[in-house]
């Protein structure tokens, strides 16, 4: 590596380190405790815990079939699916919302016939789960499909000799082999679902306690109580190193 | 990768793109006015900048539309405005000596907006308040949200929203799309919508009235210039502007 490297890498460093220094330097930490368990704060953090779980769970859900499929077979047009899968890490978040609304919206595509059925989906904690699965898919989908191709199909088809059958092969063998790549997987799709605030505002709009997660709050916030705001952040700066850590320990990073 | 001729390349791009950053002022004789303005003036100050532009030639009027407290906490981060216009006279109180003259140019009242045709038949401020209604209205932190929040309390009527949004123009949207049944905005947002929404007038608007303050901002770069905005707009010509648009006067 040529030496003068070094230079530019610093100038990075330091442009991804400044901004996190700053934030905390903004906090105030005699007010820090008091702003970090107002009720309206706690609420928040609630409804993120809950929501970002229930969309890491949908993650998963979804997500290991998906990546299996993808790692394990070939047909026409998977290329495309591929693509197809990782937009969302690409999108806007609030295209991303938009396209929920389109959808899932009251004379969205299938939000027609839903409210027909009498279900109606923005404005529900439901609708916030929704815009993070949506936003944080493709995270799970990524790490575990790489996992899956690292890890070979060779234990898999040695179980299937010995007259193992294809649901017991991917419970008892392919699962437990990409493990770390899924946990990663988890671990960065929750991160990301916490972290949603695009799509959430778009589609889901913003209630107290319903719909307005910590980002949502921070946002809202931050006009008229910066020091609120900053200690909100804080939390989710910390979560969000917690996460890093995580996944990081349980490689596949 | 080689190396000498690649950084060498690198940091020219890199000094051309900031220098380019820099230089955006242009020439001597072509001037910028900044104009901040609250979201639910973006039709009418939209029109006046286009009328300044063209009674002060080589002026270029560039607005920015958000919801008043935001372009508050802007302005006072130090955003380069050289006009605030507020949709209330609380926020522009905030900037305290950054407004070095507020004067009042217009005043605007509540409406209902609802999906054309208004499907779930709102008819008046009561039945906002209707178990299964979906209603969506302003933060309280912005104007139209302290206006919602007074109205309700004058008018006994409690409003159980589905969401609290950020500005007037994200109240429409959720409206527009059919996705709520009914939004509180400004009279004037409801004319601007044209049939995007149906409005519904109620007897008690005239309850709350927000009242509209322009000021020069302290750390305008042509003070002068600056004051001939906020002349226009408190002009004959701008105030038909505004009042074609629905707003009253202050």
């Amino acid at each position: 590596m040529p030496r003068w490297l070094w230079f530019p890498a610093a100038i990075a460093a330091a442009f991804i380190i400044l901004p996190l220094a700053a934030i905390v330097l903004r906090v105030d930490p005699t007010s820090l405790p008091s702003l970090v368990t107002s009720p309206s704060a706690l609420e928040a953090l609630w409804l993120s815990l809950r929501t970002a779980t229930a969309g890491t769970v949908l993650c998963i859900l979804l997500g290991v079939p998906l990546a299996t499929v993808l790692a394990r077979t070939s047909f026409r047009g998977q290329g495309l699916i591929r693509s197809l899968a990782l937009l969302p890490l690409v999108l806007p978040p609030v295209v991303s919302g938009l396209a929920l609304l389109y959808t899932f919206g009251r004379r969205g595509l299938l939000g027609q016939s839903l409210d027909l059925v009498g279900i109606q989906i923005p404005f529900t904690t439901l609708a916030v789960v929704i815009a993070q699965t949506f936003v944080a898919l493709p995270f799970l989908v990524i790490s575990l499909e790489g996992a899956l191709r690292t890890s070979g199909t060779r234990y898999e088809a040695v179980a299937a000799t010995l007259g193992a059958r294809p649901t017991t092969v991917f419970r008892r063998v392919t699962l437990p082999l990409v493990a770390p790549g899924l946990l990663s997987g988890s671990v960065l799709a929750f991160a990301r679902c916490l972290g949603e605030f695009g799509a959430t505002i778009t589609f889901a709009g913003n209630l107290p306690g319903v719909t307005s997660t910590m980002p949502l709050q921070v946002y809202l916030l931050r006009v008229d109580d910066p020091d609120a705001a900053v200690a909100l952040s804080l939390v989710l700066v910390v979560v969000a190193i917690a996460v890093i850590g995580f996944a990081r320990h349980g490689r596949a990073l | 990768m080689t190396s000498k001729p690649g950084i060498g390349a690198v940091v020219t791009a890199a000094v051309l793109v900031l220098a380019g950053c820099g230089s955006a002022t242009g020439q001597a004789d072509e001037r910028d006015l900044t104009v901040f303005a609250a979201a639910s003036l973006t039709d009418t100050f939209t029109e006046l900048a286009e009328k300044f532009e063209k009674e002060h030639p080589g002026v270029k009027v560039t607005t920015s539309f958000g919801g008043s407290s935001d372009l508050v906490a802007q302005i006072e981060d130090g955003a380069p405005a050289d006009v605030f216009a507020s949709a209330d006279t609380k926020n522009m109180g905030k900037l305290g000596d950054l407004a070095t003259d507020p004067r009042d140019f217009a005043a605007n009242t509540l409406a209902i907006a609802t999906p054309p045709g208004n499907p779930a038949k709102i008819s008046g401020f009561q039945d906002l308040a209707e178990p299964g209604a979906k209603v969506v209205v302003c933060t309280i932190e912005v104007p139209c949200g302290n206006a919602a929040a007074e109205m309700e309390k004058r008018t006994g009527v409690d409003i159980d929203p589905v969401s609290e949004e950020q500005s007037v123009s994200d109240v429409l949207a959720k409206v527009t799309s059919g996705d709520a049944d009914a939004g509180l905005v400004y009279v004037t947002d409801v004319t601007a919508a044209g049939d995007s929404v149906t409005g519904v007038e109620f007897e008690e608007s005239g309850r709350v009235v927000n009242t509209y303050p322009i000021s020069v901002l302290d750390g305008a770069d042509d003070a002068e210039l600056a004051q001939a905005f906020v002349d226009l707009v408190l002009s004959e010509t701008g105030q038909k502007v505004l009042t074609d648009a629905g707003f009253s006067q202050p």
